[in-house]
């Protein structure tokens, strides 16, 4: 037996107006991340002690320059996602709740450019 | 007994009605009267290690950022993060990012409707625990061994 009314049916989104999509997009981020932080490790601890001429040679390979693009994106958007929850659960107040999931969000893009970019940039230079 | 009723049913009414209203609902859990168990410590460290893991993040992007920047604030990240404060943080996140990591497979799993009877939810659970700690230790000796080799 289903304990969903008809009308919960129709609608399908819940007191939230948008259904499952933040649960879904967490867990798709979350299987995205699962290869990309076993190769971010991995590279971290093989490339652990290298100096600036090293790390830049490593960026600009596509195959470090794709991952790594591909993982601050996962990691920001699922990061901030969780984050969301977290601040849903424990600031009451709703002004407050509001401006720091906004706040959390703004900070998650910014934070998702700049490393998306610095990679870009060593990726494009020469 | 008899004579004793009344008045008790008429307290516990009023029990009754003061926590069903508003504000003064009983709250669960109480942190204070709960044993920790494996179950409820690995889920609220599963929050705990995502929330420090955002704050880790502000570390990759500074050392990206500053590899793009140059040979001089490279070095700075370096000697920021070969400090023991930087070690020690860096332990802590590596620790926190497999914690994070293998319980969220675990979640997966769950997600799928699987596990959740409570001998699989504590040998799962043990598992997570042994597998984070082992990752770290192992990420820590390839690590070590690599930096040993370059210089």
């Amino acid at each position: 037996m289903s304990l969903r009314s008809e009308l919960g049916r129709v609608r399908g989104l819940g007191s939230a107006r948008e259904g499952a999509g933040h649960w879904w997009t967490q867990r798709m981020t979350a299987v995205a991340l699962v290869p990309l932080v076993i190769w971010l490790v991995v590279q971290l601890a093989v490339h652990a002690g290298a100096d600036h001429a090293a790390v830049v040679a490593w960026l600009r390979d596509p195959l470090t320059a794709i991952p790594m693009v591909l993982l601050i994106a996962a990691t920001f958007w699922h990061g901030g996602l969780g984050l969301q929850v977290v601040i849903e659960d424990y600031v009451h107040t709703r002004w407050l709740r509001v401006a720091s999931i906004a706040l959390t969000k703004f900070a998650a893009a910014s934070l998702a450019v700049i490393g998306a970019f610095s990679v870009l940039k060593i990726a494009f230079s020469g | 007994m008899v004579r004793g009723e009344p008045p008790r049913r008429i307290f516990m009414s009023f029990i009754q009605a003061r926590v069903m209203s508003t504000g003064s609902r009983p709250l669960s859990p109480h942190l204070q009267v709960y044993k920790p168990q494996i179950t409820s410590v690995l889920s609220i460290l599963h929050r705990i290690t995502g929330v420090a893991l955002t704050a880790g993040t502000l570390l990759l992007v500074w050392w990206l950022a500053a590899a793009a920047a140059g040979p001089g604030p490279f070095a700075t990240v370096q000697s920021v993060m070969g400090s023991w404060i930087g070690l020690l943080l860096l332990l802590g996140w590596s620790w926190a990012l497999f914690y994070h990591l293998c319980n969220g497979i675990r979640h997966l799993f769950w997600d799928s409707g699987r596990g959740f009877d409570m001998p699989t939810v504590t040998a799962s659970g043990w598992a997570v625990v042994a597998a984070s700690l082992l990752l770290t230790a192992a990420t820590w000796i390839a690590g070590c061994a690599a930096a040993g080799g370059m210089s």
